[in-house]
């Protein structure tokens, strides 16, 4: 079996380390006037996405062909899932065909894992259900470090995850590693979106945005994810925007240097209004950009020579 | 397979023998200098790129040399290859954050650097590089030693000093001078 990418406990802060310094070679090479490399020449890679995704699936896509790999793309609605093809075979099918490396979401917690005890060939979790997606909270580090200049730390940093936590495995990737590498994490949110228990996870918590934006450097909006839930969790959501979205007049409360992210999709009117997310503090599209170096970097660590194992040669 | 230049950790080695100093490095870095200004007559722009990591200080010090006497400006950069190399596998760590091409170079001349030719494999995958900063009127290439055992259809313009070797030894090249270390096999 080899090594995949399915949680932030995956990784040793040295690879976190790798990952940061390689995401940052990688981001120079996306600044060149012909941005591709041809490392991973001759490499497949299949994305099987069971979920619907913009920015993932074509950040993946992208970071694959600059690093000159093929890519085989799989559509949930023209495969043969929808004649009764379980998971198992499908997963077996790609790799079959030749892939090098499986890109996955699924909508189901733990099924990236699950793949990868069947497959030989590694697998990076783009998502699954809502357990984690450590892509984005690779990328989002990044995009914080290089902001406030923190190197490859996060020391002393603020964050705030607002919203809709209890659904969000954007938010479960983001509490272990940024909080791995120094970051202070608050998270947000009505009771009912917050999950029951989080005496084990490394946050504090509050109910109110007003009382923690004074505080924080980093504010992290979430979508609410009613696609993940039926049972009504909060009265309306106008009763939710009205306490938790943010707009200008909240963004103003915030520190000066305060900056704004999002993992997207928006909802512009629900968690944030359009004005607080196009705001000159507003890192939204530079997350999008850095998520193309950082997935280069992850798909060359693991189908480089090294395959996900840091021991130097030199 | 040995890298190309420097010790390897996993290899022991009898003997050193200085086939150059430290003065004769000097003296090699401002003739070839002197070469690289006769050669280039009329040139309008050239682009110095030392080739990670051996070639970085060299190109550093042909730089200072051809600011002194060139007529042309000349402008310095510095080249990572890991992520050209056919043969990645056994160099899958690119170091720290290296490549540095100030300008373009476009319709530019420029200058490839670095420290020991060898199979040649380097300065391929530091061709293939170049060009995707843009098209050069002309690439060259500057040695400090060229040791032969090329694999492929490569030459140099410019050499320190071309040096046989056995594909065992390991030629090692610095400010200091230019040594051969004898090879006794693996020491694992």
């Amino acid at each position: 079996m080899a090594r995949s990418l399915v949680s932030i406990s995956d990784l040793r802060d040295d690879e976190i380390s790798h990952l940061v310094e390689l995401s940052r070679i990688f981001f120079e090479v996306n600044s060149r006037e012909i941005p591709k490399v041809p490392t991973l020449r001759g490499k497949t890679i299949a994305t099987l996405f069971f979920e619907n995704s913009t920015r993932t699936r074509l950040s993946f896509e992208l970071a694959a062909t600059r690093l000159a790999a093929d890519v085989l793309t799989f559509t949930l609605s023209s495969s043969s899932v929808s004649k009764g093809e379980s998971l198992r075979d499908t997963a077996e099918t790609i790799e079959s065909l030749g892939a090098d490396l499986i890109v996955m979401r699924h909508f189901s917690a733990g099924s990236v894992q699950l793949v990868s005890s069947w497959l030989d060939i590694p697998l990076v979790n783009a998502g699954d259900g809502a357990h984690e997606h450590p892509t984005q909270a690779l990328l989002d580090a990044v995009t914080i470090m290089d902001h406030f200049k923190t190197g490859k730390r996060l020391d002393g940093i603020s964050v705030a995850i607002v919203g809709d936590v209890l659904h969000s495995r954007v938010a479960r990737s983001n509490v272990q590693l940024l909080s791995r590498l120094g970051a202070n994490v608050t998270l947000v949110g009505p009771p009912s979106l917050l999950p029951l228990d989080l005496s084990l996870w490394p946050v504090r918590i509050s109910n109110c945005l007003e009382d923690v934006l004074p505080g924080c450097d980093v504010i992290y909006m979430l979508r609410i994810q009613s696609e993940r839930f039926s049972e009504s969790l909060m009265p309306s959501i106008g009763e939710f925007s009205r306490a938790f979205a943010l707009n200008s007049e909240r963004l103003e409360m915030a520190s000066k240097g305060a900056i704004v992210m999002h993992p997207g999709p928006m909802i512009k009117g629900v968690e944030i209004t359009a004005e607080a997310a196009e705001s000159p503090r507003s890192l939204i599209r530079t997350q999008v950009r850095n998520g193309v170096g950082v997935r280069m970097a992850v798909l060359y660590w693991l189908l480089g020579a090294n395959q996900g194992r840091l021991e130097s040669i030199w | 397979m040995l890298p190309e230049n420097g010790l390897n950790s996993g290899h022991s080695y009898s003997t050193a023998s200085e086939v150059m100093a430290s003065a004769d490095v000097k003296r090699v870095l401002s003739r070839i200098a002197h070469e690289v200004v006769e050669h280039n007559r009329g040139c309008t722009e050239l682009v110095i790129v030392g080739l990670q990591t051996g070639g970085v200080w060299m190109a550093e010090e042909l730089c200072s040399y051809l600011v002194e006497i060139a007529t042309f400006p000349c402008v310095l950069g510095s080249l990572d290859i890991s992520l050209y190399r056919d043969d990645h596998a056994f160099r899958p760590f690119i170091r720290s954050s290296s490549t540095d091409v100030p300008v373009s170079v476009q319709d530019k001349t420029v200058l490839l650097v670095d420290d020991v030719l060898f199979t040649g494999r380097t300065v391929r995958a530091a061709l293939e590089a170049i060009l995707d900063f843009g098209r050069p009127n002309a690439i060259q290439l500057a040695v400090m030693v060229d040791r032969g055992h090329r694999e492929l259809p490569i030459r140099p313009d410019y050499v320190g000093k071309n040096l046989p070797t056995s594909r065992s030894e390991i030629v090692e090249v610095s400010q200091e001078g230019v040594r051969i270390l004898k090879g006794v096999g693996n020491g694992s």
